[in-house]
């Protein structure tokens, strides 16, 4: 990571009794893209909120560029926003909800259309610097929400769910033309977002929020990869969770017995006593169907209980041993290749591909 | 069929007295014919037109006062809590719930020659002689625009309050402090309210009789003083129908001209 350009120290934000953020400390490096991520209540807005300045943290210190700037306001904090309702100013056409922050900057003059000009292209929104906000699409003010906030180049860009009100098409499409500017312009950009796709497809790292509380920070890869807990392993794309109990340890090899399910055989350090209860998760695209029997660990007779078709993939659900229904996810593969309601079939999965907590 | 009640009402006790009103100002002739006449004679007059504009200038000052006394109470009503703004809500609503004729006997008490205002400035040496604040049309004003400032504060609250705070937020971390959020965010969007609020007062304040017939004495006629007095006095209903009827076309002409122009939702939303 490079140079740290914001850095967060055991920030907490209490509300009466109420702890929205809870000693939270993170690292924002210059032109990185950090995302924090978590369901609603879990203090990530709260936690943009206390750097952008509109809320003072009740401990902790914020530092941009190793200065406390705590006490300072928000217009004083050289930060770009964009907010999930845009709030694009109703009464000014475009080009002078973009110019808005140049001219309280006291830029003037053919400086003031150049610069706007500029970004409108940037964000392929030249030539409409005329309109009123309510005569663009909800993807259209997007994109002059964007340009406002990257017009007057700040050190640091905040956005807050920017595309939550956008359709699933228009999410996708604005993801990749964000992630291309923040790299084009390398803003330093901090972003909100409860959509575990968003995160993993834009940043550099993501911080897992819950109840307050930054769980775990990483890459996408080692947070999909190595969730420090069950709920990062939940929360960032989807998990089959079992219960089990552990049968045998040795040498970084695992036996473990799933309630009423067969025993897998697991990869894991933890010097875990036998008869101790833990849970056990696999990604339901890390489960292999076949129709003939293979002879690796962890080959498990099953019969499909559901079939949904999804288009470019599949989801079962498979019974094992007529208690554990595991999800299993398989890409599509044209009709002769796949399995129907009700068909014998055996289950695979490699040992590396289970996780374990305690 | 549920608004059947309220037109039946409306037809009778509303329209078919102006429906009278109109058939009285246009039979109005010397002679009795049908024809303009009246409105000649209420146009003609340099006494009634004088009447006619002072009318319109009390509305206006009153409207003015009344505007720039309601936008800073409104501003602090849109930003308070909510204990501190049902206390001040019921300040601005009380007047409302007071009959009229009572505020204004309670104004002569206060701004008389030797009514409480006058009687304080003397004592404290701010002036020797007493202030004439009655029987002219300050007075007037000073009465129109305590009933009437309700009807400024409401509409402009409520613009104040529909504008989304995420605009000042917006303009904060763009760069803006106090004065330039206010400038460029708060008031341009509560000009609708403002206008709404102009309108609600101005139209409210060309028909006023009570506070001007007391509080003005003899020296400020205003129009609605000048109807009753045909009516009453000279018995001249087609002059008096007349004058009504401009009043009413002045009203129209407004409340379209801003239906036309802004919406009249911004009155009440």
């Amino acid at each position: 990571m490079s140079r740290s350009l914001v850095t967060l120290v055991g920030v907490s934000k209490t509300y009466g009794r109420t702890v929205a953020v809870n000693n939270v400390s993170l690292e924002v490096g210059e032109g990185e893209f950090v995302t924090l991520l978590g369901p609603s209540g879990s203090g990530k807005t709260t936690t943009l909120m206390l750097i952008a300045g509109f809320e003072r943290p009740t401990g902790g210190e914020i530092l941009v560029r190793g200065e406390s700037v705590v006490a300072r306001p928000p217009e004083k904090r050289d930060i770009g926003m964009v907010f999930q309702s845009y709030a694009l100013f109703p009464h000014m056409t475009v080009f002078e909800n973009v110019a808005f922050p140049l001219r309280t900057r006291r830029v003037t003059g053919p400086e003031v259309a150049k610069r706007v000009d500029e970004v409108l292209t940037a964000v392929r929104m030249s030539g409409l610097g005329a309109r009123y906000p309510r005569q663009l699409s909800g993807g259209q003010q997007q994109r002059i929400a964007l340009a406002r906030a990257l017009v007057y180049r700040p050190s640091l860009l905040l956005m807050d769910e920017p595309l939550g009100a956008l359709d699933k098409k228009l999410r996708e499409e604005m993801q990749s033309e964000i992630k291309s500017l923040q790299r084009e312009l390398g803003i330093t950009t901090l972003y909100v977002t409860h959509d575990q796709q968003e995160a993993l497809a834009l940043s550099d790292r993501i911080a897992i929020m819950n109840g307050g509380d930054v769980i775990q920070t990483g890459s996408p890869l080692a947070l999909y990869e190595r969730p420090a807990t069950g709920f990062v392993a939940g929360f960032l794309g989807d998990v089959n969770l079992l219960e089990g109990v552990m049968a045998e340890a040795a040498r970084g090899l695992l036996r473990v017995q799933i309630v009423d399910g067969p025993e897998v055989l697991t990869l894991g350090e933890q010097p875990l006593a036998p008869g101790k209860r833990v849970r056990l998760t696999i990604r339901p695209e890390r489960l292999e169907i076949g129709s003939t029997e293979l002879a690796v660990p962890n080959a498990w007779r099953g019969r499909v209980r559901e079939v949904v078709f999804h288009g470019e993939l599949v989801r079962y659900g498979v019974e094992v041993e007529s208690r554990v229904v595991l999800r299993v996810t398989r890409p599509f593969r044209g009709p002769d290749t796949l399995f129907a309601r009700g068909e014998e079939i055996w289950l695979t999965s490699r040992p590396e591909d289970w996780r374990l907590f305690a | 069929m549920l608004v059947g009640p309220a037109l039946i009402l409306l037809g009778t006790v509303y329209l078919y007295p102006l429906a009278r009103l109109l058939v009285l100002s246009l039979t109005g002739g010397a002679d009795g014919a049908v024809g303009f006449g009246a409105y000649r004679r209420f146009l003609e007059s340099s006494v009634y037109l004088g009447v006619l504009l002072r009318t319109f200038r009390i509305s206006l000052v009153v409207t003015a006062v009344c505007l720039v006394m309601a936008y800073p109470v409104s501003y602090v009503l849109s930003r308070v809590g909510s204990l501190t703004f049902r206390v001040i809500m019921v300040f601005v609503l009380l007047p409302l719930w007071t009959s009229i004729l009572v505020r204004t006997y309670a104004w002569m008490v206060l701004l008389q020659a030797n009514g409480v205002l006058n009687n304080l400035l003397r004592r404290l040496h701010v002036i020797d002689e007493p202030l004439r604040l009655m029987y002219n049309e300050a007075g007037v004003v000073i009465g129109m625009a305590q009933v009437l400032l309700p009807f400024a504060i409401l509409p402009v609250f409520a613009s104040l309050r529909n504008i989304d705070p995420r605009l000042h937020a917006a303009a904060q971390v763009m760069g803006a402090g106090p004065w330039r959020r206010f400038r460029a965010v708060t008031l341009p969007l509560s000009l609708p309210g403002v206008a709404a609020a102009g309108l609600l007062v101005f139209v409210q304040a060309l028909g006023f009789f009570i506070i001007p017939a007391l509080l003005g004495g003899s020296r400020v006629i205003t129009l609605a003083m000048v109807i009753e007095t045909q009516v009453v006095d000279l018995l001249d209903w087609s002059l008096a129908s007349s004058m009504a009827m401009v009043l009413l076309v002045v009203t129209v002409v407004l409340v379209v001209g801003f239906d036309r122009l802004l919406g009249l939702d911004k009155v009440w939303v």
